[in-house]
């Protein structure tokens, strides 16, 4: 089969007919182009609603619980063991939600090798005062490096800078609901009043917007030093840890292992979003949905118009035939402007698909409750545009084959004879 | 008749079954012979197309054998078929058949790229050639919609030629031409079989044609009329 002739004779056809064949292409450039657009966009979206919770959740979450215990000390007892054993209203003691040996605590789970980070943090109730106002909320004491570098608290700081809480013992961001309620801005001044009646003044070197109003109504950070100072307790005196993993699938078995390890409350970040797991996925299904039907409509366009495109070359196909070409060879002809189209098509959608894409994460697009987003999220990643330009061509083969195919099998008799 | 064979057929027999059952070529046998110019006639619907069809190989479902150079061409695999086409057979059709977007010289030429026997700057000259022969060697760089249908025919002629087909076939070569034209395409047909030693199989309904070629192959209702 000699290919230079055969690619001469498609790409005579393809070019005599140029508009049509643009025409052809631009079918394939659509469809891809916005299948990519849409790629983009809509897991931008879902990035932005993942990241808005799923970000900023640690992936496992150790603390010390409040309950009952499990086994009551009548269950210790060997006399009582084969009695039937009813207790009624059983109620938590009062026990502090101090994690016991905290410090070793943290340096072992540090040494797991999934582990990327280990945030410690001091919890607790407080009261906001400044002037004759006292408002409820809770303020976590925080390693201020090690938060920063595990979890997007700096993306939420929407005036100041993490950088004084690091450095000064008595600064504090307040959540900017709170702030808005004390009348407050940065550079004021704030009084935190623990539980137990400390009471210590602070400068307000930041401000903090999550986009939950809930959280930013109550939540402020300080120093992990200056919780426990306000708390009246030692170093090592810590709450909660937040450990951040390096991939999460490792979230729920390390949870359960550290768990029993350390007979202690831990989360993992499956459990704690449970729901919002189910709303991912959901929103996932609509974009693959949305994707496949987008590529579905385009193979049908493509195919469409290569299909018309050789319909109309059946004269063509029976003087080729007639003169010597066989059918494999006129299969051939049509297989290879099917294929041209679809790559010229396909590179065009990858441009037209990066352009808009580029385009959209341009475009304006400001919330209160997202601070740090002012334009459209957009997730370029070029796994949608291989996709897009794979399926250009695999359709574009797919249906180039069969009128191809017809090409082949047709009796240029039946054409001859025809007029 | 002792010259060698060129075609050979030998009790063709053909049906077409829709819309019914249609014995349309019935026990057909004839021979032509190198350098012979022969004409088949008959009215329409007696099967000469038909016949032709299947002696260019492009119709393969009939009963009977078929040779050509004394080689069995029946039963052949399709690709073989096109190849024997491509080099041993050139075709001329009453509707000049060719491909719109190409030029000239690439009509003429491309029989002979499929054939690749010879080098691309060959086939171009020997084409050149065929078409001054035919009188048209202006027209060769003009795209084959835009010259008349006189000019097409020729055109055509010369694509059958370029690879020194062993026969050429004609399928009413002059039925879509005024006298003039036909009476040219005429000529051409005689000069070539003087010339060129060339054989020719041309099926007609022109009656003035017909009487100009060395031998008549009448057909009637799918039967050859000695």
């Amino acid at each position: 089969m000699d290919l230079q002739l055969l690619f001469y004779i498609a790409g005579k056809h393809l070019f005599s007919r140029l508009k049509q064949s643009l025409v052809a292409a631009l079918g394939v450039t659509i469809g891809i182009g916005m299948f990519i657009t849409l790629s983009t966009f809509m897991t931008g979206l879902n990035g932005l609603l993942d990241g808005l919770s799923l970000d900023r959740t640690p992936h496992i979450h150790l603390y010390k619980e409040i309950g009952p215990s499990e086994r009551q000390p009548l269950a210790f007892s060997a006399a009582y063991a084969d009695d039937l054993l009813l207790i009624h209203s059983i109620k938590p003691k009062r026990r502090q939600s101090r994690i016991a040996s905290a410090t070793s605590m943290i340096k072992s789970i540090r040494s797991y090798p999934e582990v990327r980070g280990v945030s410690p943090h001091v919890r607790s109730q407080v009261f906001y005062s400044a002037g004759a106002v006292d408002l409820n909320g809770v303020v976590s004491g925080i390693d201020v490096a090690e938060e920063v570098r595990l979890f997007p608290l700096e993306d939420y700081i929407v005036a100041g800078s993490t950088d004084a809480l690091k450095r000064d013992e008595n600064a504090i961001i307040l959540g900017h609901g709170v702030a808005r309620k004390l009348s407050t801005d940065i550079d004021g001044r704030v009084q935190l009043l623990s539980t137990e009646g400390n009471r210590l003044p602070l400068k307000v070197v930041g401000l903090y917007q999550s986009g939950l109003a809930d959280v930013d109504d109550t939540q402020s950070y300080v120093n992990i030093g200056t919780a426990r100072r306000l708390l009246g307790e030692r170093t090592g005196y810590v709450t909660d840890i937040n450990v951040k993993l390096y991939d999460i699938e490792n979230a729920l078995p390390l949870a359960e292992h550290f768990a029993s390890l350390y007979n202690i409350k831990a989360v993992d970040i499956g459990t704690a979003n449970a729901q919002f797991e189910t709303g991912t996925s959901i929103r996932n299904l609509i974009t693959y949905v949305v994707s496949i039907t987008l590529l579905v409509v385009a193979g049908f366009g493509i195919y469409n118009i290569l299909n018309m495109f050789i319909r109309e070359k059946m004269n063509d196909i029976a003087i080729l035939k007639a003169i010597g070409f066989s059918g494999r060879e006129v299969k051939m002809i049509f297989m290879i402007q099917a294929l041209a189209i679809g790559l010229f098509g396909g590179v065009m959608g990858l441009l037209l698909g990066w352009g808009l894409s580029v385009l959209i994460d341009h475009t304006p697009f400001e919330m209160e409750a997202l601070p740090t987003i002012t334009t459209y999220p957009v997730n370029i990643a070029p796994i949608y545009f291989v996709i897009g330009f794979a399926f250009a061509v695999v359709a574009s083969y797919f249906a180039g084959y069969l009128p191809a195919n017809k090409a082949r099998k047709m009796d240029p008799v039946d054409v001859l004879r025809g007029q | 008749m002792n010259k060698k064979s060129v075609i050979r057929a030998t009790g063709i027999n053909k049906h077409f079954y829709t819309p019914t059952d249609y014995h349309v070529l019935r026990d057909v046998s004839f021979d032509v012979h190198a350098g012979e110019f022969v004409s088949i006639m008959g009215k329409s619907g007696s099967g000469k197309s038909t016949l032709l069809y299947i002696l260019s190989t492009m119709d393969t479902v009939y009963e009977g054998e078929l040779f050509l150079d004394d080689r069995k061409i029946t039963g052949l695999p399709a690709a073989e078929l096109s190849a024997v086409r491509n080099e041993h057979i050139g075709f001329v059709f009453q509707f000049h058949y060719l491909l719109e977007e190409f030029t000239v010289l690439d009509n003429v030429s491309l029989p002979a790229w499929k054939l690749a026997r010879k080098s691309r700057e060959e086939i171009r000259a020997a084409a050149t050639e065929l078409l001054k022969l035919l009188d048209i060697s202006k027209l060769a760089d003009k795209r084959a919609s835009r010259i008349s249908g006189g000019e097409r025919q020729r055109v055509a002629i010369a694509r059958a030629l370029i690879n020194s087909p062993t026969i050429i076939m004609g399928d009413e070569p002059t039925g879509n031409l005024d006298s003039k034209n036909a009476d040219n395409v005429l000529a051409i047909f005689r000069d070539l079989v003087t010339a060129r030693d060339l054989t020719l199989l041309i099926v007609t309904h022109d009656q003035d044609f017909a009487d100009r070629t060395d031998r008549i192959i009448t057909m009637e209702d799918g039967r050859v009329l000695v």
